[in-house]
């Protein structure tokens, strides 16, 4: 163990970093993605039609008991074979692996999204829709104005929890050779059998950034607590 | 104005409304009272069909509610209601609050819609408290700016859902009085209220109910006039009520 160095992370910097910048873009695209459609779906397990209801929990259920990385081969590796068999193309479309994690956390978050977002609608009070409809809004202008902003800000501190846990699972897409901020790590330490010094720093910022976000979600949910 | 006949309603197996049938005139002032559980609020409520009903009409304005064709956003825009708990937007400023609907129903002009709303904030005494959220508000100032936002879309008539059931009792009057005033100057009100001193004083008729049934439907004077002509569930609910 004296000869440890840990230079080479100095040295592979700006790769790490370009991974890392990666990593960040993929979890804030899977999480306004996700609470987007997540919200959508949400909307459709509490509507009164009941195919749309009965669709919309299908797809959160199937998404729950399915492992993520499941979820990731299956959209990186079928879903082309799939899209190929049912267009009649010689060649199944290339999407490529950073395209497909993009998809496939967008998918998979919302699932969890969804049941947030159902939940802070299920907060805010029954007769604030009431109030709304009886100003003459529309239920697409209630949910907009009055219920999904309150529904949201009720929600916050676990929509970003979430977040968190997001930032750490995008770390999987390294297993298809995606240079995310692991992957860039894992390429590094075996080009340059750096193994113990890569890891030990990737564990340590991901320690840092998590603990930090967390922090700061705990002084938010606070903060929220003190205006309601 | 509004008109309600032989409208009946189930939860489940259950009666909440059977048979109801009143009317209110433009102009007209009518207190719906009874004891609790005895379908007056869900009365009040199907008339701007935030509850729905399965049997019977009511029409507002000649328009039927229950009618699947009929545009509700656009009715119920025109009919004003007051809830029990304010049911103010508590994201929203007091001034946010009264615009909303207005520039987004009405598609006012947000300017005018800004006028509108202080011009009504004035009107209850409320205009220093524009910018404040609802939680910063007491429970009768938040009624009144409730009050307030229904008038901002210049209804036809007004309904109140047990206005002052909520407040403590040094705030009733503050709404009391704003509902008197509105009352004097002619608009039509239907009002769930168990304040018999208002009822006495600003309705022209009082219509009872129990168990889901309207019992009465007098002139105000002929209800406390003269008890001895009412039914008897009429009566003990008088004197319950009018005994503390």
């Amino acid at each position: 163990m004296s000869d440890l160095d840990f230079s080479v992370v100095l040295r592979s910097l700006p790769y790490l970093l370009k991974g890392l910048g990666y990593t960040a873009q993929l979890t804030a695209a899977a999480a306004v993605g996700g609470t987007v459609f997540g919200t959508l779906l949400a909307l459709a397990r509490l509507s009164s039609l009941q195919p749309l209801r009965l669709a919309a929990s299908g797809y959160v259920n199937l998404m729950r008991s399915i492992p993520l990385l499941l979820v990731i081969f299956w959209f990186y590796f079928l879903v082309p074979v799939v899209i190929q068999s049912i267009t009649g193309a010689e060649r199944p479309p290339q999407i490529g692996a950073e395209r497909s994690a993009y998809i496939t956390f967008v998918m998979f978050e919302a699932a969890y999204f969804c049941e947030i977002m159902r939940a802070g609608i299920q907060s805010v009070a029954r007769g604030q829709q009431g109030a709304a409809f009886a100003l003459g809004l529309t239920y697409r202008q209630a949910m907009a104005y009055v219920i999904l902003p309150q529904a949201f800000r009720n929600m916050l501190p676990v929509l970003l929890t979430q977040t968190i846990i997001l930032f750490q699972d995008v770390s999987l897409v390294s297993l298809l050779n995606v240079t995310d901020f692991v992957g860039a790590a894992v390429k590094i330490a075996q080009r340059d059998s750096r193994i113990v010094e890569m890891y030990s720093v990737v564990a340590v910022v991901y320690f840092g950034l998590c603990f930090a976000l967390s922090q700061m979600v705990k002084g938010l949910q606070r903060r929220i607590a003190v205006v309601r | 104005m509004i008109s309600i006949s032989k409208v009946s309603k189930w939860y489940g197996s259950f009666k909440v409304l059977s048979g109801c049938s009143t009317e209110v005139a433009k102009g007209e002032v009518v207190v719906v009272c009874g004891p609790s559980g005895s379908g007056k609020s869900t009365l009040i409520k199907c008339v701007n069909a935030l509850e729905p009903f399965q049997e019977g009409t009511i029409s507002v304005d000649g328009i039927s509610v229950g009618d699947p064709a009929t545009n509700l956003p656009r009715l119920r825009a025109r009919v004003g209601m007051v809830f029990q708990h304010f049911e103010l937007f508590p994201h929203l400023s007091i001034m946010d609050n009264l615009t909303l609907a207005q520039v987004k129903v009405l598609r006012r002009p947000r300017e005018a819609a800004a006028d509108k709303g202080l011009a009504l904030l004035d009107r209850v005494g409320l205009r220093e408290q524009a910018a404040k959220f609802p939680g910063q508000l007491s429970g009768g100032q938040q009624q009144r700016v409730a009050i307030a936002r229904a008038l901002c879309m210049d209804p036809i008539a007004m309904l109140f859902d047990e206005p002052t059931s909520a407040l403590d009792p040094e705030m009733i009057n503050e709404v009391l009085d704003v509902m008197v005033e509105l009352a004097g100057e002619g608009m039509t009100m239907m009002c769930v209220t168990h304040e018999m001193g208002f009822a006495r004083r600003v309705a022209h008729r009082v219509v009872f109910m129990d168990k889901g049934e309207i019992v009465e439907d007098v002139a105000t004077a002929e209800f406390f006039g003269n008890p001895g002509g009412r039914s008897e569930r009429a009566q003990q609910f008088l004197s319950k009520i009018l005994q503390h």
